[in-house]
């Protein structure tokens, strides 16, 4: 059972029902034991970094994460998921994050139109396990204005133009996190969904 | 460089659940269907789709809400819902449904404080103002300089007559409402402007002189909206064949194309309309 973290931020929907489409069971849930019983665990949202952050904090679902990733249990975190993982981000002022990945969330650039939205290209660094599927050049769909800068640059598994060429997804032993939203990005997207499924299984 | 792929957006008309407007499809169950259409259109390639709702009553406005579930659950690509929209609590439903933005064309002009709330409790990126623009009457122009004769002259030589909806001088376009039926005195620019301003993530800008024209986009409309906001802009009304959205793309800047009866009557397929870009150098999700 795949557990998708409900922290009262943006819909998350989608990414239950597309796990489902390609076959896992998915649930949607704030429940700290859940997770602890969860043979994978997702991390999506959409939304402000300050309030994600303080809601994982608040709650306690910030230190089970940690928990649970370091116990090597296959992590997936989906734009805000991503974020949230880094030291801190300059989102509406500075908020610290789950600090997992050293690093920063910083605004796109000025010279681009934001949000970044639509469907865009990725550039494979590292072959991260749930994109063994997923061809160099693929477009995957995109909605954000900020973006995360690792200090080590070794975790990059992706990269995308946009105004700067900024890092699009992560991975770190059990962990994978991306800046692109598999559960909208049609056919690849599943695909992703069904890779990590399967990691979980 | 900039990959960003340009999206081709077909746009659904529905009323109290069901497609209108006739839409043929091959191999479809039910044409009607608007959760069956949208499949058929993530399988044919589309980017994104939107939903207009034209339902009158209030009261049977939740069957939108169970499409919009029905839909989230079967369609993994992003999709837009307009229509009928009047507040925080209207966009917040449709958002938890599994919508992933949803577009305010009335109730933006009637309060627009909606668009800096929404914008601010839901993010930029979910709240699309549509505009629907059409061009002021010449007959509500006079030229400058009464000496030269009335040709296609840019409008810095042209002055609005004081009307009861005289709209700025540099505005060529004036914003309807009630789906083009009412004029708000509002110029396009100055109105794209200000909602880029109150928060609005996107603007789908219909050109109310070409919609259902297929005489192509408005160019010089469209050209006037994205060099004055920085949020991407959908151009729509007037598609009727290939070089009309290259030339929007092109000559005018457009990030989106939206389109309606060309894809719903199989005229052209999102496939060779891509394919059409690709061989002219814009970037799109083939």
């Amino acid at each position: 059972m795949i557990a998708i973290i409900d922290y009262g931020v943006g819909n998350l929907r989608s990414v239950q029902k597309g796990f489902e489409k390609v076959g896992f069971k998915a649930v949607v849930t704030r429940d700290k034991d859940m997770l602890t019983q969860a043979d994978g665990i997702v991390l999506p949202g959409v939304g402000a970094f300050k309030d994600a952050a303080n809601s994982l904090s608040g709650s306690g679902l910030g230190e089970e994460i940690i928990k649970n990733i370091s116990k090597g249990k296959p992590f997936f975190g989906i734009c805000l998921g991503l974020h949230l993982l880094f030291t801190q981000s300059k989102e509406h002022g500075i908020t610290q994050g789950l600090d997992i990945i050293p690093g920063r969330v910083v605004s796109l650039p000025s010279n681009v139109k934001i949000p970044h939205m639509g469907w865009n290209q990725i550039k494979k660094l590292t072959d991260a396990p749930v994109l063994t599927e997923i061809g160099e050049g693929s477009y995957l769909y995109f909605v954000h204005s900020y973006h995360v800068v690792p200090d080590d640059r070794s975790v990059v598994a992706t990269t995308t133009d946009y105004g700067i060429e900024f890092v699009s997804s992560i991975r770190k032993k059990n962990i994978f996190a991306s800046q692109f939203h598999p559960e909208k990005s049609s056919k690849l997207g599943l695909k992703i969904l069904r890779k990590f499924g399967e990691m979980t299984s | 460089m900039i990959m960003l792929a340009k999206r081709i957006i077909p746009c659904l008309d529905m009323k109290e659940g069901r497609v209108v407007k006739g839409v043929k499809f091959v191999n479809l169950r039910d044409a009607g269907d608007p959760v069956e259409l949208a499949a058929a259109y993530d399988e044919a390639g589309a980017d994104e789709l939107t939903f207009l709702d034209i339902t009158a009553s209030h009261e049977k406005r939740d069957i939108m809400l169970d499409v919009v579930r029905r839909t989230s659950e079967k369609v993994f690509m992003p999709f837009t819902i307009g229509g009928g929209i009047r507040t925080v609590e209207d966009i917040r439903k449709v958002l938890e449904n599994g919508a992933d933005k949803v577009s305010i064309n009335t109730a933006a002009i009637n309060n627009p404080n909606l668009v800096y709330e929404a914008s601010r409790k839901f993010g930029n990126q979910c709240i699309v103002v549509a505009i629907d623009a059409k061009k002021i009457a010449d007959s509500r122009w006079q030229i400058a300089d009464s000496s030269k004769k009335e040709t296609d002259k840019p409008s810095a030589t042209r002055k609005a007559l004081p009307t009861p909806h005289s709209p700025l001088p540099t505005n060529r376009w004036e914003v309807y409402t009630h789906g083009g039926r009412t004029p708000t005195g509002l110029g396009v620019v100055e109105w794209a402007k200000k909602i880029e301003g109150l928060g609005a993530g996107e603007i789908l800008l219909t050109s109310m002189d070409r919609d259902g024209t297929k005489n192509g986009y408005d160019i010089e409309l469209t050209k006037a909206i994205t060099s004055a906001v920085n949020i991407p802009v959908i151009a729509s009304g007037g598609a009727g064949k290939l070089e009309h959205f290259l030339e929007v793309i092109v000559e005018a800047d457009a990030d989106a194309v939206l389109a309606a009866s060309l894809f719903h009557f199989g005229e052209l397929s999102i496939k060779q309309v891509k394919e059409y870009l690709r061989d002219n150098g814009i970037p799109v999700r083939l």
